[in-house]
C-alpha cells in the first residue's frame, strides 16, 4: 500500500499527517519546459517583429526548436497526474476558477500560431520541394511517401509569385507579434499556476508570473544558442570532410565567421534578460525578508539554512554568476559560450526545482521540514515517472522531435526562407 | 455551388440543432433532481458546520481510528482524513508539536516525535501547558480547493459540504497545494484526491459523523448552523470560539473552543 509522494519524502519536525512532496520532478520540468518554449519564440519574433538582421541565422532555427519543444511543454503534466488517461478533461471541461484549467486554451492557441508561423516561412520551401517531388519520374517508395508528405502540407496552395511570398512575410510578422504575447501568457501563467497558491508561503508573490517570464526567456535563448553552437560544429566537421563538401553550401571558415557573430548577438540579449530576472528574484527576496511577515521565519531557515547550497551556490553563483562573467569578458569564444549557456540553462532549472520544491520542503504548520530525495533507479511506475529517468525521457523528446522536424523543416542551407 | 447566404443559414441551423440536446440537458440537471428528493437533510435550510471542544480531547485516537475504517482509507497508510495534535509547551518557551501516525493510536508515550525515527523525551516538570487538537476538513465557505480544480471535479454542495467526485478528479493534486490545512491526500486505492466529507453519506441521513460517534468524551460535535436550536450552532453563537487560518480568507466552518495561540 503506498501513498502518493511517500517514497521520495522524508519528514523532519512538526509535519501534517498528510503532507507530502507531491509536486516532484515533473513539476519542475513543467515550468522549464514551457520557459524553453516560451523563450525559443520570444527569440525567433525579435528578428520576425522588431527586425532584428543578426539574429536572422538564429530566429528561423529559434522558431522550429519551438514548435518541437511545445508538445514537450504538456508532457511533464501528464506524467505527473495520477489518472493520465483523464488529462483530456481539462480541455474538455475546464472548470475555468482554476488556473490550470485555462492551459487547454493558452496552449492550444499558442500551439496554433507557432504551427502557422512555420507554414508560412516555409511555404515557399514546401511548395517548390512538392512540385520538384511531383516531377519526377519512376519516384522510390520513400520518394513517393515525402511525395505525399510535402502535397499535404503546402495545403494545396502553390502560389508562390512575388506578391504571394510578400504576403507570406506579413503574416510571418503579424503571427510572431501576436505569438510574444501568447507566448509569455502561456508562460507566465505557469508563474501564476504557483503565485497564486495561497497556502504557500514561499510560492505566493504577484511577482512569480514575471519573475518565471524573464527567466524563461533567458533560458529559451539559452538552449538555441546551445543547439546552435552544436549544430554549426557538426556542420563544420561535415564541411571540413571533403567529400561531404558538396552537400553544404559553405566553407568551414564561412561557417565559422557566420557562428561567432550570431552567437555574440544573441548572448547581447541572454545577458539583457538574465539582469531582468535576477533582479526580479532578488527583489523578491529582499521584499520577503524586510517585511518580514509571519512566514518569514520558517521561510528564512529553509531559504538561509535548508536550500541555501541549493539557492545561493547553484543557482545564483553557478547559474547566473558565473556565466555572467563569461559573457562580460571581452573576446567571447565559441567554447566559452557553450560553457557559459549550459551553466545558464542549469541556473534556470535550478530556480524551478527551488520554487517548486522548496515551496514544499516546510511544512504547514511552520515547524517542521520536508526533504525530497529524487528516486534514481525507478522500482515501480511512480518513481520511473517521477524520477530521473521519467525528467531524462522529458528533456530528451524535444530534441528527437527537432531532429525529425528538421527533416521537413531544414532549418540551415535554404535560400528561400523568409 | 453554396452561396455564402445559404452557408450561413446553414451553419446557424447546424449549431441550432445541436445546442437543442444540450439544452435538454440543462432541463434534467441531476443537481436539481437531487435537490427535489427530499429523502435526504440538505437545502437552503441547512449549512454543516463542526464544533471541537479541545478541553475535552484527551487524544485516544478512537476518532482516527472510526474514520479509517468507516471511510475505507487504507488503516495503515500514512494518510488520513482526520487526525490529533498534541501541543506541549516547555517553560523554556519552546512548542513542541506532533501527531504520530495522525494519533490513529493515541499518544501512548510522552516522548514527542520528531520524524526520521528520532524522539524528544520531555521531562512533567518542565511542561506549562499541554493539549490535543483534533482536525479535520473545516468545509470552507469560500474553498481553495474547489476554486483550483482545473476539471471541476472537487465541489461545494448545497450544504456546504466539499466532496470529491472520484470518476472525474485527475490526479493533478493542486487541490492538494491549495488547501492551507493540510486535510487533503491522494487516496492509496482510487489514486485520486481524498479528503474528510463529514461523513456525508451519514449526516445527510440523520446520523452523526463516525468520529463524533466514536469520541468517548464528547469533543467533537457535528451540526446545522442554520438551526437556531441545534447545539452546535447555540454553541457558536453564544460562546467564545475561534477558527483555523481564517487569515486565507477561506471562512472555515469547523469551530474550535479552548484553542491556544500557538495553534496553526
Amino acid at each position: 500500500m503506498y501513498v502518493h509522494g511517500e517514497a521520495w519524502t522524508i519528514k523532519e519536525l512538526f509535519v501534517l499527517p498528510n503532507e507530502y512532496i507531491y509536486w516532484s520532478i515533473q513539476i519542475v520540468m513543467y515550468p522549464f519546459m514551457t520557459g524553453l518554449v516560451a523563450g525559443a519564440f520570444v527569440l525567433s519574433s525579435l528578428y520576425h517583429v522588431f527586425g532584428i538582421k543578426q539574429l536572422k541565422e538564429m530566429a528561423r532555427f529559434a522558431l522550429v526548436f519551438s514548435f518541437a519543444l511545445l508538445p514537450v511543454a504538456m508532457l511533464p503534466l501528464q506524467m505527473h497526474l495520477q489518472q493520465p488517461q483523464r488529462g483530456i478533461e481539462v480541455f474538455m471541461t475546464p472548470h475555468f476558477t482554476s488556473a490550470i484549467a485555462a492551459f487547454g486554451i493558452v496552449f492550444s492557441t499558442y500551439g496554433a500560431i507557432v504551427a502557422s508561423e512555420i507554414w508560412f516561412v516555409y511555404r515557399k520551401h514546401l511548395v517548390r520541394t512538392a512540385l520538384a517531388l511531383r516531377n519526377r519520374a519512376n519516384k522510390r517508395i520513400s520518394e513517393k511517401i515525402q511525395s505525399l508528405i510535402f502535397n499535404a502540407l503546402t495545403l494545396g496552395v502553390y502560389d508562390i509569385s512575388e506578391r504571394a511570398l510578400h504576403q507570406d512575410e506579413k503574416a510571418v510578422k503579424v503571427l510572431a507579434g501576436i505569438g510574444i504575447p501568447v507566448a509569455c501568457f502561456l508562460h507566465g501563467y505557469a508563474g501564476f499556476i504557483f503565485g497564486s497558491v495561497k497556502a504557500n508561503a514561499l510560492w505566493m508573490t504577484p511577482l512569480m508570473p514575471v519573475i518565471f517570464i524573464m527567466s524563461a526567456i533567458v533560458s529559451g535563448i539559452a538552449l538555441c544558442m546551445l543547439t546552435y553552437i552544436v549544430v554549426m560544429e557538426i556542420r563544420k566537421f561535415l564541411a571540413a570532410r571533403k567529400n561531404a563538401a558538396r552537400l553544404t553550401h559553405q566553407t568551414k571558415e564561412e561557417i565559422k565567421g557566420i557562428e561567432i557573430n550570431v552567437i555574440k548577438m544573441t548572448a547581447k540579449y541572454l545577458l539583457f534578460f538574465l539582469i531582468f530576472a535576477i533582479s526580479l528574484e532578488l527583489l523578491d527576496l529582499i521584499f520577503r525578508g524586510y517585511t518580514a511577515v509571519k512566514t518569514w521565519d520558517i521561510l528564512r531557515s529553509v531559504i538561509y539554512g535548508k536550500d541555501f547550497t541549493d539557492i545561493f551556490i547553484l543557482q545564483y553563483g553557478v547559474g547566473n554568476l558565473l556565466p555572467f562573467i563569461l559573457f562580460l569578458l571581452p573576446g567571447l569564444t565559441v567554447r566559452r559560450t557553450l560553457i557559459g549557456v549550459i551553466l545558464v540553462l542549469f541556473g534556470v532549472f535550478m530556480m524551478r526545482w527551488n520554487v517548486v520544491i522548496g515551496g514544499q520542503s516546510f511544512s504547514l504548520t511552520f515547524a517542521g521540514f520536508m526533504h525530497y530525495h529524487l528516486p534514481i533507479i525507478p522500482d515501480s511506475i511512480e518513481t520511473f515517472k517521477e524520477g530521473l529517468f521519467g525528467a531524462l525521457l522529458v528533456f530528451a523528446t524535444p530534441f528527437v522531435l527537432f531532429w525529425i522536424l528538421n527533416k521537413v523543416f531544414p532549418v540551415f542551407g535554404i535560400e528561400e526562407s523568409h | 455551388m453554396i452561396t455564402r447566404r445559404k452557408f450561413l443559414k446553414n451553419t446557424i441551423a447546424g449549431i441550432a440543432g445541436l445546442a437543442l440536446p444540450a439544452a435538454g440537458a440543462e432541463i434534467v440537471s441531476p443537481r436539481k433532481l437531487f435537490a427535489a428528493r427530499n429523502d435526504t437533510i440538505s437545502g437552503p435550510n441547512v449549512r454543516w458546520a463542526f464544533l471541537v471542544d479541545t478541553y475535552k480531547c484527551v487524544g485516544c485516537g478512537l476518532c482516527v481510528k472510526a474514520c479509517k475504517l468507516e471511510n475505507e482509507v487504507p488503516y495503515d497508510a500514512n494518510v488520513t482524513r482526520t487526525w490529533v495534535e498534541r501541543y506541549v509547551l516547555t517553560k523554556d518557551g519552546r512548542i513542541h508539536a506532533d501527531s504520530p501516525k495522525g494519533a490513529r493510536d493515541g499518544f501512548t508515550t510522552s516522548k514527542i516525535d520528531l520524524g526520521e525515527g528520532r524522539f524528544h523525551d520531555i521531562k512533567k516538570e518542565d511542561i506549562d501547558k499541554a493539549f490535543f487538537v483534533p482536525k479535520l476538513c473545516n468545509q470552507c465557505e469560500n474553498p481553495p480547493c474547489v476554486q483550483v480544480c482545473p476539471v471541476g471535479a472537487t465541489y461545494q454542495t448545497a450544504d456546504g459540504v466539499v466532496l470529491v467526485d472520484r470518476k472525474w478528479c485527475i490526479g493533478c493534486g493542486y487541490c492538494i497545494m491549495a488547501c492551507p490545512y493540510g486535510v487533503r491526500f491522494f487516496h492509496p486505492v482510487y489514486h485520486v484526491a481524498e479528503k474528510c466529507t463529514f461523513c456525508y453519506h451519514r449526516i445527510t441521513k440523520g446520523l452523526k459523523t463516525a468520529c463524533v460517534q466514536a469520541c468517548p468524551f464528547g469533543a467533537r460535535m457535528v451540526g446545522n448552523i442554520k438551526d437556531p436550536n441545534d447545539p452546535v450552532s447555540r454553541i457558536i453563537r453564544t460562546e467564545r470560539v475561534s477558527v483555523l487560518k481564517d487569515e486565507y480568507g477561506t471562512r472555515p466552518q469547523v469551530y474550535y473552543l479552548g484553542i491556544s495561540r500557538e495553534v496553526i
